[in-house]
């Protein structure tokens, strides 16, 4: 089954998605191979805005029919906006991982470092050794 | 590399992703699990059982062996063709496996087994009904179909010559009959109606196909356990084994203790438990966003601190695509109230206690 791995955003090992939003903040969300590989998304918690949040450490959680799955922070900073619309249908994660189905911004100051964040390429390649 | 069904290439070629299940390789989902649960409430659904294991039982003595063996009666099945649902229970009262025996004729009866107490059944079978003379066979010439949902039964039935056709829409509820080389029940382990096809193996794969092209729908074993969850029914290893009889997992109904004229193993252990009192297995249904998950712990009261002693523990606990909630099963003291509180990550969650089943024929039964 071939994933969609976007060339624009940035990847992390745990599965998650970060864009540079060019205005301090990141998007975050989790990747087409995380979604595929929990299955069907029926519920999110995703922290509210002005939370602080670091990297590293769980910040979400999102749970399919059959499992709950941590979603880590790739950057530390405060939480700028959640989508809310994942509270009434969390099938978007599922359907639009890195549109719709995005889980929060991060207002962290600078622009996500080169280097700190596997590549689409690196992240394919990732997925590829460990499927 | 597990144990294959006959199906085995055919779940592949239709992309399921496959799991181990006791042993075996088996479709998990052929791509989304709430939509095959769907179709199965709306519609039909068709699912590859055959990693469960049929046993024949035939002799004589059959009848009397199946007596002394289960904790329900086979002195019930009175009409060829009838089924019954039973643990097999240890001297404990713990159960070894649930099954469901078939009355084919009076020398013969037929077990399906759980896939993954196998060897265990197996062995305590033959253990058993060798005093009795009653020899136990494995069928593994067999695959076993459930064709489950609202408009399965006519489905399956348009595959089979216009006399067939009748005898199989004919069989009642929780029975079966013998159409050529199937045997056809009316059982299954969905909350809706259809049938569970037991058919020489390598027969399966164009019954499979056929069933398929009549819009029935492939579902793997996620969707099967959302489904049989929201119909209220047990698995085994989850919500009943051998640390936890019958009358605590929900299952007295299917205990027949007679009056004292049948010594079924585990007689003298469900007597006194029914005496001195037990936990009790109930539906929860989570009355705030989230999921319940197997093994959180249940408590009485609301407060994460003071005087919350935890009161149970969730056997199964999943989120309800009919309900659109969480619903579990958890085995609780008795005498818990209407409403209980579940630990999720930390932080309590209150849950209506309820009496399941949770839906039943593509309709809800609790009240939301």
């Amino acid at each position: 089954m071939s994933e969609h791995v976007p060339d624009d955003l940035h990847y992390t090992r745990t599965h998650e998605w970060v864009r540079d939003l060019a205005n301090g903040q990141v998007e975050i969300g989790i990747t087409d191979h995380a979604q595929e590989a929990l299955g069907d998304l029926v519920f999110v918690e995703v922290p509210e805005a002005g939370r602080e949040v670091k990297a590293g450490e769980a910040c979400a959680v999102v749970e399919s029919v059959k499992a709950a799955s941590d979603v880590y922070s790739p950057v530390s900073g405060r939480v700028a906006a959640r989508n809310d619309d994942l509270v009434q249908k969390p099938e978007l994660l599922n359907s639009d991982p890195y549109g719709a189905g995005w889980l929060l911004r991060v207002e962290c100051g600078a622009a996500p470092a080169h280097g700190a964040f596997l590549t689409a390429a690196e992240y394919a390649q990732y997925v590829k050794e460990a499927g | 590399m597990g144990l294959k069904t006959p199906l085995y290439d055919i779940h592949v070629s239709s992309g399921a992703k496959i799991i181990d299940f006791g042993g075996w390789d088996m479709p998990l989902s052929y791509g989304s699990q709430l939509e095959e649960h769907r179709a199965v409430r709306r519609d039909s659904g068709i699912f590859d059982v055959s990693h469960m294991c049929a046993i024949d039982l035939a002799g004589p003595r059959v009848r009397e062996f199946l007596r002394r063996l289960l904790a329900n009666d086979v002195a019930k099945l009175t009409v060829p063709g009838a089924a019954l649902y039973s643990c097999m229970l240890l001297p404990s009262g713990g159960v070894i496996d649930d099954l469901i025996v078939y009355f084919l004729t009076e020398n013969w009866f037929l077990l399906v087994v759980n896939a993954g107490t196998r060897r265990k059944d197996l062995e305590w079978l033959a253990e058993h009904a060798a005093p009795f003379g009653v020899p136990v066979r494995e069928r593994t010439d067999l695959a076993i179909l459930a064709v489950q949902g609202p408009l399965a039964r006519e489905k399956t039935a348009s595959l089979l010559s216009a006399a067939h056709r009748e005898t199989a829409l004919g069989i009642a509820r929780f029975s079966g009959a013998a159409i050529d080389t199937w045997f056809l029940a009316r059982t299954g382990y969905t909350g809706e109606d259809g049938f569970e096809v037991i058919l020489p193996a390598e027969e399966a794969p164009a019954i499979w196909r056929a069933l398929v092209a009549l819009g029935v729908k492939p579902a793997g074993l996620g969707a099967r356990d959302t489904l049989r969850l929201e119909a209220g029914m047990n698995l085994y290893g989850n919500d009943m084994d051998e640390n936890h009889h019958p009358l605590e997992s929900g299952l007295a109904w299917t205990v027949a203790f007679g009056a004292g004229e049948r010594d079924f193993i585990g007689r003298a252990a469900l007597l006194r438990a029914r005496t001195q009192g037990c936990e009790q297995l109930v539906g929860l249904v989570l009355e705030e966003r989230g999921v319940l998950r197997d093994h959180q712990p249940v408590f009485a009261e609301a407060q994460a601190q003071g005087a919350g002693i935890q009161v149970g523990e969730i056997t199964s606990g999943t989120f309800s695509p009919t309900l659109n909630r969480a619903i579990a099963l958890a085995r609780v003291r008795s005498g818990l109230g209407a409403r209980a509180f579940v630990d999720i990550r930390g932080r309590r969650h209150a849950a209506r206690v309820v009496k399941p089943p949770f839906v039943r024929n593509g309709k809800a039964l609790i009240e939301l």
